[in-house]
This record gives structure tokens, sequence and C-alpha cells, in this order.
């Protein structure tokens, strides 16, 4: 069964530049766009592993994260997280929030890579 | 000030001439031992002697008694003021100047540039806290530069890439290589303005002060008879800005009537003006004597006179700088400023002398004073406003007991103990 990762991002270049790498590496993507509804997108779409872009039409990525963490069988799900401001403050807020991993834009592709195989293999470990 | 250093002037000169000592003596007639007590600035020298010795050493008198620019002294001063960990010989300063100007102007000039980057620091972090539009250029900027980054590192690195994901990906790289371009321009753009006169334009307030400030917060036709509605304010873009304008413009006029302004000049000519005193004078409350006193032409008065007008909420209203008092583009303000605490007693006339801490840490006088704009009527209780004049003190210790400290804003204040503080100052970060 393939690993599905749920990329929200709002920025359509950069979620296809994503796809295509993770399709790549085998892993089944799906997208959406929207911080809105995101928090339903997830607990719909069960994935493996989120990427969650920080600013985000409708609902702030950060606020997704805390809502996201509230619910019990969200827990260990690795989220991802991209901002494109990647000062102390930012950070240690995404870690407060419980987030996985903190990637400030503009990163590179083996970074990306990277950061994914890693929290994958630490959540099948655990 | 007594001008210390035309001996050390004419050593210079002598020695850039390639003259010994007893060979400019002996040429203007006076001992080579004189001549050294002169130039080591042990001696008083003017008249007849001082234009020979300059026509000898051809140089215009003026060269060897003008004292170094009083601001180049001074900009030394700030400089060995801030140094950290370096100790300046503060006393040698003006001999220093005098010795080596052309050093001593390149400290200087390197300091005013330090001070000047300070600044923009201090701006640009403050406008991408609090300015959403710089913020989300900034984004804009950083997400297309992600994108270009990502596919054109695909573009690089993948060896097989079917076409139809080729193309795509080239479609893509064209498309942020446009944004890219647009956004930096308009980024690149919206700092340029900064640096112009154009610099506070668009925020109504601000458009309202930079039109005071033009004016130097003095309109003579008001005080010649006209009123606030013949002002011309064809140059305020807005038309909120133009209502503000001309709400102060009135003001203004109703304190020039109650005060005109020979009288003022008349009064505060005598002696150094007390507002308590004026007020009495002219029998009017403090908050229009305040005023006044900040709307005179600066010639009027013996020190350079700041205001700052809030409501209740602690919102600034109005401000009219003066030099060395830091007053925050945004309004956050430090809550410890006199006009704030005027407030809390309002019709009591408060005086305080203050230090504002920070880069020049300057003492100031204040006098704040709140008064209710308008009683509502009936169980309401009435809005109240408050004003305070600032003024410049100068040879003060700033550690004296009876100087309050103040900051500028939390954000740029370096008082990290403060009771008062709302946020954690960025100089903690090393600015």
């Amino acid at each position: 069964m393939s690993r599905r990762v749920l990329l929200i991002e709002d920025e359509p270049n950069i979620a296809e530049a994503i796809r295509f790498l993770l399709t790549r590496e085998g892993w089944q993507v799906e997208t959406h766009a929207d911080g809105a509804d995101a928090l339903q997108v997830i607990q719909g779409a069960s994935p493996d592993l989120v990427i969650l872009d920080v600013m985000l039409p409708g609902k702030n990525g950060m606020e997704i994260l805390r809502e996201l963490r509230t619910l019990e069988d969200m827990q260990g799900l690795p989220v991802l997280m991209l901002t494109a401001r990647g000062q102390s403050r930012d950070r240690e807020m995404a870690e407060n929030a419980g987030v996985s991993r903190f990637m400030t834009k503009p990163f590179s592709n083996t970074e990306m890579l990277t950061a994914v195989r890693d929290l994958h293999a630490q959540a099948t470990q655990s | 000030m007594r001008d210390t250093l035309t001996g050390s002037r004419i050593r210079e000169r002598r020695q850039i001439a390639g003259l010994r000592q007893a060979e400019l003596a002996r040429k203007v007639g006076i001992s080579a031992s004189y001549l050294n007590l002169i130039e080591h600035n042990r001696r008083r020298i003017g008249g007849k002697l001082l234009v020979d010795i300059a026509a000898v050493l051809m140089v215009e008198p003026s060269l060897l008694t003008q004292g170094i620019e009083a601001t180049l002294i001074s900009a030394l001063r700030e400089a060995a003021a801030d140094a950290v960990g370096q100790q300046a010989e503060v006393d040698a300063l003006e001999e220093f100047a005098g010795r080596f100007p052309g050093w001593a102007g390149v400290l200087a000039q390197m300091h005013r540039r330090v001070v000047s980057l300070e600044r923009t620091v201090e701006t640009l972090s403050d406008r991408l806290t609090h300015d959403p539009h710089l913020a989300s250029s900034v984004h804009e900027v950083l997400s297309t530069a992600a994108a270009i980054r990502s596919t054109a590192a695909i573009l690089a690195d993948t060896q097989e890439i079917e076409p139809e994901w080729q193309d795509r990906f080239h479609r893509n790289l064209h498309q942020d290589a446009e944004r890219l371009a647009d956004s930096s321009k308009s980024l690149v753009a919206y700092l340029d303005d900064s640096d112009s006169a154009e610099d506070r334009r668009g925020v109504p307030l601000e458009d309202v002060e930079a039109f005071f400030d033009a004016s130097e917060h003095h309109f003579p036709e008001i005080e010649d008879g006209k009123t606030a509605d013949e002002v011309d304010l064809a140059e305020l873009d807005s038309a909120t800005a133009r209502t503000l304008a001309l709400s102060f413009l009135k003001t203004y006029t109703a304190d020039a009537r109650a005060i005109p302004l020979t009288q003022i000049k008349a009064a505060v000519s005598v002696a150094e003006p007390d507002p308590a005193q004026l007020a009495a004078q002219f029998s009017v409350d403090m908050a229009t004597i305040l005023r006044r006193l900040a709307a005179l032409p600066k010639e009027y008065l013996s020190r350079p006179a700041g205001l700052v007008m809030c409501d209740a909420s602690g919102s600034v209203l109005f401000t009219k700088p003066v030099p060395g008092f830091a007053m925050p583009r945004f309004g956050e303000t430090c809550p410890l400023w006199p006009v704030f605490q005027a407030l809390n007693r309002p019709l009591v006339p408060i005086r305080k002398r203050v230090v504002q801490l920070g880069r020049a840490a300057a003492v100031f006088d204040c006098y704040a004073y709140a008064w209710p704009q308008f009683v509502g009527g009936y169980d309401e209780g009435p809005a109240y406003r408050s004003v305070m004049l600032i003024q410049p003190v100068e040879d003060v210790q700033t550690d004296d007991k009876a100087v309050s400290r103040v900051g500028p804003s939390c954000r740029v204040c370096p008082n990290n103990s403060c009771e008062a503080r709302r946020e954690p100052s960025i100089l903690r970060e090393g600015f």
C-alpha cells in the first residue's frame, strides 16, 4: 500500500513541484489550497504525513496545527510546516503548536525530501 | 565657547607649509619661544599678529580662528559615547580633531553612517512586524523564490523527465520569474518611497503631520486674522487628511485668538517661559498654553518645543517632533510618558524631567495636562484628552534621581527590567 501525503499549499507552482518530487519517491500526493476547511480535509484523507503551509487563505496554518493536535487520533501525525517567516519566534510558535519539522522558504528539494523521509521513518518506527 | 585650538591650527598649517617655528616667528617679528607658547594654545592670539601669521602661511585668518565645525566635534563626541568596549580619550577630542581633521571627518562620517543604518534596521524591523503590506510583499517574494528554486532544481537534477512535465515546469518557471520580477519591483518601490519626502504619505494623520511639519507648525495667515477654512489644504490628498488638518487648524486658530502672537512674544522674551504662569497671565487653561508654545516660531523660544496629543485610549492624535525625542512611527509609544500619566490626574498640570533611554539618552522637560474634551451629558463620563510639551535640557546628569526614565517604545527600549514593558525589545537581539 502506497504512502500518502496531504499537501496543503495555496501556491500552485510550489505544490506542483512538491507533488512531482514526492510522486517520484513513491508517495501518493493529494493537494489542497484552502485553510478554512483544511482540518476536515486532513481528517477525511487520513494521510501518513501532512505538509502544511503557514500563510493560507481562510485559516492560518499555525491555527490548523493547533486544532489538529487537540484531536485524539491526530497526535502522532507527522506535520512538516512550510513558511516564509523563519524568525526564531515563528519557529518557537510552531513547536508550541506541535509541529514535527519546520522548514523555511525557499528550501532545497533535497532538504524537503530528506525531511519527508525522516518524518515518515520516525512515524513508522514508533 | 572659547576657541582653544587656534594655536594647534597654526602649528599644523606651519608644518604643512614646511616652515620651522623659528622661521615663522622671525617673519612675523616675534620670538620662537612665544610662537611655541601660541602653538601649544598657552597664549591667546588675535589682531594684527594673527593676520600676519595667516599671511605668511598663505591662508585666510578665519581658517585659523574658526573652530573645527561644531557638528564634527559633536559627531565625534557621539561616536565616543556609543563605542562599546572602547574608551575614547574624550578630553583630547578637540586636539584630535584639530591635528587630524581628515581622520576625524572619516570617523564622524562612519559614525553617522552607522547611526543611519541602525535607524534603517529599526524602521525595517518595525515595519516587518507592524506593516501588513510589507509582510505580505516579503512573503510573496519568498514564496515565488521557493517555487522557482524547486522547479529549477527538478529540471536541472532529474535525469529523465517526461516532455509533458518538462513543458509544464518551463511554463511555471516563466510565470514565477515574471511574478518575482513584479513583486520585487513593487517591494523596492515601496522601500524606496520610505527614504523620500513622500515617506509618510498614505496614512491621513501622517499626511497631516507632514503638512504641519512643512509649515514648522506655525501659520502666519491665521496669526494675521484669516480663518482655518482659508488655509490652503490642496496638497493633502485625501478627504480624511483635509478633515483632520482643518480640525487641528481650528484648534490652532482658537489658541491664537486667545493668546495673540505679539503678546506671547513679549511674555516669552523676558524669561524662560513657565507654562503655568503664562496660562494664568493669559487666563487660559494649560492645554491652550502648551499647544500655543509648541506653535510659536522657533526663534521665540530658547529651546525647541515638541508636542504630543493623545486621547483617553492612549492613541496618539498628533505630534510635533523635537530633536532627540523619539516618537515611534506606529503610535505604540512608551506608557511612562507624562502625557499618559496626566490622564490619571485630569486638570492637574504635570511637570516632569525625563530621560528617554536609547541611543542618545537625552533629557527633556515635559509639561503635561489632561482635560475633558467634552462632557456627554447626565451619567456619561467626560472624554479626556492629554497634551504634552517637550523641551530638551542640556548639561544634565542622566543618573539624577529627579529624572524619570522613559523609553521611545518597547521594541526599541533598552530597559529590559521595565515593569511597564508590553513586548520584548529588539535591542536584546543584538541591534
